[in-house]
């Protein structure tokens, strides 16, 4: 296959850490990861790193039983050395592909989640009660519940939003028929039949993985052809925090990286309840568990592609709640990037979340201000960075609309800089030309870039007069998005999937269209 | 090169905005060959008549490109351009009209007014009339109030153009048009007045013709003027 890749913003990137504080930092997790170690309710696992020199024993307690494991910094480094540095992630069209490279700093945005909750979003007239001449447009919400129609809607939706990378489905499907048994392969058809970008789920049932790989071998047109072209990778929270490894988790990481598929090993420690707040404290615990789950990978097969995952959050004090619009959060997130990078392991990282539960000022604010910070960190795959609000738990289209336009002005906005000895050596000309016209303008000049592209355009959404009209006129343009055609899997392919795959809803078949 | 050909091919780089040969146009690739500056001298040197030019070659070739801004197909950068080829085509032809008979537009004084060195806007309202065939005195900015009179007598000029960015500076433009009823000129020329901190309530209280919003409305009004 001839090499295409998404192009991504290759940023320079922002470093909150000296190589020093990296030092300590790492130092720490391995601390962590030698005494106390970890907490292994897994036995496989627990015997694996057994066999590779780990200390393991086990111990019980009143209501339960684990392997305690200590891990030793020189097992801990050796196995992560073998994790790839660079991964590729496939998608249905060759363009769509991903190039994850730990010391290229380009990123990637996507979705992320499984949000119960898909926000419809409905504009309304409104009539003044002191001026019935007064009449402003505003939208009007209704919560749904995340069903397998919708999820196959927003993968045709992220297919049309131009600054979104890669899918990880947003929604979780809660249709009556759906059952742990069905349940991956109708959230992974759902999704590939409505997108020719890379799809990156969770796995709810371990039996069910050889179904999923069967219908992406179909889709990619063969086994080998997906191992080339991995269309689908796995993301798997391993870690249960502090330092608990999770045992169907575990078992779920046995098998993915057996199948020769990407996976991400993720943890989600949340500072002030399953972490420390303080950063230094949240980020060597959380690079610990990182740590672990790759080194389980490498120690199942070395060389097994896994992207670093990091989703550290803070709580809110007042409720425990996650907390994303925070400065902690932006600092958490971009010392796990550089951590990652200091490994040479690609980074999963996390931005884009809304505290708020509708879309207006303050899911703004806080998207944009994590958005830009993690992106400037060069983050290689950015995750939840579309339409999630009321934390993680909602799904709103619309504001993945919203968030699709701001993206791509932050991916203009942190491109490389376009300052070149052929470029520079035209600017005198240009000055001495533009100083011997009447007017002095250079209006006329910009042409060649404004055509080419090179100029950005104002906010696609902005309205003039004194009624805010944005969310009224996004609403419009996803209507014009969803009114194209659905990126359908031929015919022959569902047919084939729909023979071989058990457990598919009938009707999933064309439902975004 | 025949007639027609020429004056299609300075229509042509007009709708390009191409005013010399090294410029590049709205398409790929035009770069190198010659444009309005370059077509126009070959076409006086074949001896084509002037009046062709301006009807067939550069007012038709506007007219596409305001049609073509109307669609959004254009931007201000695009419209400028094409304005500055009619200008330099005009400028080229100078005496020639005057020989084959075509008479500008109407004069048109413009300035920013004293106090005030903003002139983007106004630059880009005397670009676009002049690219629309108005014969345009451009004063420059911060132009004092008695420059600007005496241009206007001089000139007998129907048409005056004040722009003002500031607040503290807009109300110049009533000085200017005191000093015009003062001198006996406001009942002669027309004031047209722009910019940011201006409405139609201000153009109302000190007495000028009209406010403009952009160059089009400028244009615009100008055209009710002379039809």
């Amino acid at each position: 296959m001839e090499e295409h890749y998404r192009k991504g913003a290759i940023v320079k990137p922002y470093e909150r850490l000296s190589m020093d504080q990296i030092r300590w930092l790492d130092q720490a997790s391995m601390e962590i990861l030698s005494e106390p170690g970890i907490w292994s309710m897994n036995e496989r696992a627990a015997k694996l790193f057994k066999s590779y020199g780990a200390r393991v024993w086990e111990e019980k307690e009143e209501n339960s039983f684990c392997w305690r494991v200590s891990l030793p910094s020189g097992l801990v480094r050796e196995a992560i050395g073998h994790a790839p540095s660079r991964i590729v992630l496939g998608a249905r069209k060759a363009e769509n592909r991903l190039l994850l490279e730990a010391d290229v700093p380009r990123v990637y945005f996507g979705s992320g989640s499984e949000a119960n909750i898909w926000l419809e979003t409905e504009i309304e007239e409104y009539v003044s009660t002191t001026d019935e001449s007064y009449k402003i447009m505003a939208p009007r919400f209704r919560e749904l519940r995340g069903n397998s129609q919708l999820l196959s809607r927003a993968a045709k939706l992220c297919e049309y939003l131009e600054h979104l990378d890669f899918f990880i489905r947003p929604l979780n499907i809660q249709d009556p028929e759906i059952t742990p048994e069905n349940h991956d392969v109708n959230k992974f058809f759902a999704s590939l039949n409505n997108i020719t970008k890379h799809v990156q789920a969770g796995l709810t049932n371990l039996e069910k993985l050889k179904d999923v790989v069967r219908m992406a071998e179909i889709i990619a047109g063969g086994s080998e052809t997906l191992r080339e072209n991995p269309i689908i990778s796995f993301i798997t929270c391993v870690f249960k925090s502090p330092l608990q490894l999770v045992d169907d988790t575990a078992e779920k990481v046995f098998a993915i990286v057996n199948s020769g598929l990407p996976l991400v090993i993720s943890s989600s420690p949340q500072g002030g309840s399953t972490a420390p707040i303080q950063e230094a404290g949240m980020v060597a615990q959380i690079n610990a568990e990182i740590l672990a789950g790759i080194v389980l990978t490498q120690l199942i097969r070395p060389g097994a592609p896994v992207l670093y995952g990091s989703v550290p959050v803070r709580a809110r004090l007042d409720n425990l709640h996650d907390l994303y619009g925070c400065p902690e959060f932006n600092q958490y997130n971009i010392d796990c990037v550089q951590l990652a990078r200091f490994y040479k392991i690609p980074c999963y990282s996390t931005a884009g979340v809304g505290d708020a539960s509708l879309p207006g000022m303050q899911a703004t604010f806080e998207k944009l201000f994590t958005h830009l910070y993690v992106a400037m960190s060069g983050a290689q795959y950015i995750h939840y960075a579309f339409g999630l609000l009321n934390r993680t738990n909602t799904f709103c289209p619309l504001q993945a609309v919203l968030d699709n336009e701001h993206i791509g002005m932050i991916k203009e906005c942190l491109r490389q800089p376009k300052v070149g000895p052929s470029l520079v050596e035209d600017v005198p000309k240009l000055v001495k030309k533009v100083m011997s016209s009447p007017h002095r303008l250079y209006a006329r000049h910009i042409r060649k870039a404004l055509h080419a592209g090179e100029v950005s355009s104002p906010y696609r959404f902005e309205t003039s007069g004194l009624n805010d009209r944005v969310l009224e006129n996004a609403l419009d343009y996803m209507t014009r998005l969803e009114g194209k055609l659905s990126p359908y899997l031929d015919n022959a392919t569902v047919e084939r999937i729909y023979r071989e795959v058990p457990g598919l809803l009938p009707g999933l078949k064309n439902v975004a269209q | 090169m025949y007639t027609r050909e020429l004056i299609n091919k300075i229509s042509f780089n007009v709708i390009q905005g191409r005013v010399e040969a090294e410029d590049e146009g709205f398409d790929e690739g035009l770069e190198g060959q010659p444009a309005v500056t370059e077509l126009v001298h070959m076409a006086l040197e074949k001896g084509v008549d002037p009046k062709a030019i301006v009807i067939d070659g550069l007012t038709k070739a506007m007219e596409l490109v305001g049609e073509k801004f109307e669609r959004g197909e254009y931007l201000i950068p695009d419209m400028l351009a094409s304005a500055e080829c009619v200008s330099a085509a005009m400028d080229i032809m100078g005496s020639h009209l005057v020989h084959a008979g075509v008479k500008s537009k109407g004069k048109f004084v413009i300035a920013t007014v004293a106090g005030d060195l903003h002139d983007i806007g106004k630059n880009i309202v005397s670009i676009m009339l002049k690219g629309s065939g108005y014969e345009v005195v451009d004063l420059g900015s911060d132009v004092p109030t008695e420059k600007i009179v005496t241009s206007v007598k001089e000139q007998q000029a129907p048409y005056l153009g004040l722009s003002a960015l500031l607040t503290s500076t807009m109300w110049v433009m009533e000085e200017v048009i005191n000093k015009l009823k003062k001198e006996g000129l406001y009942g002669n020329v027309k004031v047209l007045i722009g910019g940011a901190p201006i409405s139609q309530s201000f153009a109302d209280k000190i007495g000028a013709y009209a406010y403009c919003r952009n160059a089009f409305e400028a244009i615009e009004i100008l055209k009710g003027e002379t039809r």
